[in-house]
């Protein structure tokens, strides 16, 4: 068992700065195993379907995915938070309180997820030497773990972040719902900047900028619906699998931060994912087909209320500069595109910046008027991302690990026969984020 | 609108103060100064500087109270309990004729949802808040 509390991870393990040249681990890391939990729209504050719970199923899966016994594995790299309300102050429920080992933070396995929490109530975890938080999302926790596994701090790593959604209308609780605001809040609350207002006025600048309309996102958005409601792990296919979303329906969509409506905003949801990393050396045995890393990058400038559209696309300029120097690919090297899109338009930014199949600035909704279907030539954002299937930042992961393993199902790309190589993913923001670039070959 | 009120902490009592005698002050970098030739002006105001990380160099100027919209949204569904009954309505940023990479955020009181004219002067005003009575800067296009 570890010693001391978990720590988030130092620094020093993000590759934040341009100019590192290739990641000194790249090809050393794989990912040989998915677990998901069930999805739901809230959670009904049954022990069974908590955090907590479906946290340690998810692992469970894991493990099972890749064929590796608990005993085997010694890292867990998590990331803590779920995004939404806390549960505390509410008293933890006795039925909860029964079914699990607690620890002394009251929103441990109902809104947040600890180490200590998971190893307290997965006994079978005999031999975890190595634990770290990776805050944030999956992105930052992926780093994390793969740095982590480079640099031999661990060798068999379970990799974890888990959502959760109580009652309420999201968002609306603590500072929100008050007459004051303290705290970096309090520059900001006053004028009601919550939600997308920071990428609805980056696109409102982006649209005037390179003289396109609102209308043409729209095929993006429909496309992330469709490619959400053939992932079977997701909120869409699992509860709404009729809810088939049209261009005509994307321009009626209520407004939410004007032009941002409806269906550019991901749905809040309950649900766990994890990951098992491992060795290149260790992966060879598995019972899934290897998927390695290249490299990872992290991009986290400095700004200040709000960063412009310049803003936006310098960072992912430098997080696309950080990806290829540290992959040794280039644009033309990458097959899967899965970056972030909760909101959706954060992804024009991204994509525009990888120059994946040549699409350049001001480019993304002229490339979206052709056939983006994972059918089709550009099979853009094959996991249909947050849009697809719902608030939880790591559909993007799932499906790159997926696709290269060929069991994305109906959602496989078709481009070089089915049989992708390469693959990109990360998020949460063009301003602020983690990434990666996966691939079916270490070398 | 009812905006919320600021409750003001060590390093922004100065900031708030200044709203309350109507006169909008920002931190600047003598040291950045020093280094780069020119004003490090910086908003949110913070305990150090977010760029160089000192604190004792920090300094609060007086700005002219004049700038320019930037950009705008139009607010529809506010996760801001106060300001929900006032939906739909703007949120400018305006961008400050002292230093045009400082950014505000601003209702723009007076110009109509959705008809923002973006790149028009405006002017300081402030608003007094509801709760506490403490004044917030505000922007208003100037005719």
């Amino acid at each position: 068992m570890t010693t001391g509390p978990t720590q988030n991870a130092p620094l020093s393990m993000y590759r934040n700065k341009e100019g590192l040249g290739v990641w000194e681990h790249r090809g050393k890391v794989a990912a040989v195993g998915i677990g998901h939990s069930p999805t739901a729209r809230r959670w009904d504050e049954t022990p069974e379907t908590s955090l907590g719970a479906w946290s340690i199923m998810a692992l469970r899966n894991a493990l099972e995915d890749a064929g590796v016994s608990p005993d085997q594995v010694d890292g867990l790299v998590i990331s803590p938070g779920s995004l939404g309300e806390p549960w505390s102050p509410r008293p933890i429920p006795e039925d909860f309180a029964n079914m699990f080992q607690l620890t002394d933070n009251p929103n441990d396995g109902l809104s947040q997820m600890s180490a200590e929490f998971v190893l307290k109530n997965m006994p079978e975890l005999t031999n975890v030497q190595f634990t770290m938080y990776g805050p944030g999302c999956m992105s930052n926790a992926i780093c994390v773990a793969a740095q982590a596994i480079g640099d031999g701090l661990t060798n068999t790593c379970l990799v974890l972040t888990g959502r959760n959604n109580l009652a309420g209308r999201y968002g609306q609780y603590g500072a929100n719902a008050q007459d004051t605001v303290s705290g970096p809040g309090q520059f900001t609350a006053p004028w009601g900047p919550t939600g997308p207002t920071g990428d609805a006025l980056s696109f409102s600048q982006y649209l005037r900028k390179y003289n396109v309309k609102k209308e043409m996102f729209a095929p993006f958005v429909v496309n992330e619906k469709r490619n959400g409601l053939m992932f079977p792990e997701g909120f869409f296919a699992q509860h709404r699998p009729d809810e088939v979303v049209t261009i005509e329906d994307y321009l009626a969509a209520r407004w939410i931060v004007k032009p941002l409506n409806l269906y550019d905003c991901d749905i809040p949801m309950c649900v766990s994912v994890a990951y098992l990393f491992t060795t290149r050396e260790r992966a060879r045995d598995m019972k899934q087909k290897p998927v390695y890393l290249l490299t990872h990058a992290t991009t986290k400038p400095n700004f200040g209320i709000w960063q412009t559209l310049e803003g936006a696309e310098a960072s992912t300029d430098s997080t696309a500069r950080k990806l290829y120097s540290g992959s040794g690919l280039t644009p033309a090297d990458i097959d899967i595109e899965n970056m972030y899109d909760g909101y959706t338009t954060f992804h024009n930014y991204y994509l525009e910046s990888l120059r994946w199949h040549g699409v350049g600035k001001g480019d993304a909704l002229h490339f979206y008027q052709g056939d983006i279907s994972v059918e089709g030539p550009h099979p853009i954002s094959s996991s249909g991302g947050n849009a697809g299937s719902g608030r939880t930042r790591i559909w993007m992961h799932t499906d790159s690990i997926q696709q290269l393993q060929q069991r994305a199902g109906r959602r496989q790309v078709r481009i070089k026969n089915g049989r992708p190589e390469t693959a990109v993913s990360g998020g949460p923001m063009p301003q602020t984020g983690d990434f990666m670039i996966w691939s079916t070959d270490p070398d | 609108m009812p905006k919320q009120s600021p409750v003001p902490d060590d390093f922004s009592k100065p900031f708030w103060d200044a709203c309350n005698e109507e006169r909008l002050i920002l931190q600047n970098c003598k040291s950045c100064d020093a280094r780069r030739g020119l004003n490090v002006l910086q908003y949110p105001p913070q305990p150090t500087c977010v760029w160089c990380g000192e604190s004792d160099s920090m300094e609060w100027l007086e700005m002219s109270g004049r700038g320019n919209i930037r950009e705008y949204c139009v607010m529809y569904d506010c996760r801001t309990r106060s300001l929900q009954a006032d939906q739909p309505f703007n949120i400018a940023c305006i961008e400050l004729e002292d230093d045009r990479s400082v950014l505000m955020y601003s209702h723009l009181p007076g110009t109509p949802v959705d008809q923002v004219p973006i790149g028009a002067k405006v002017e300081l005003i402030f608003e007094v808040t509801p709760a506490t009575g403490q004044k917030v800067p505000e922007w208003r296009v100037v005719e």
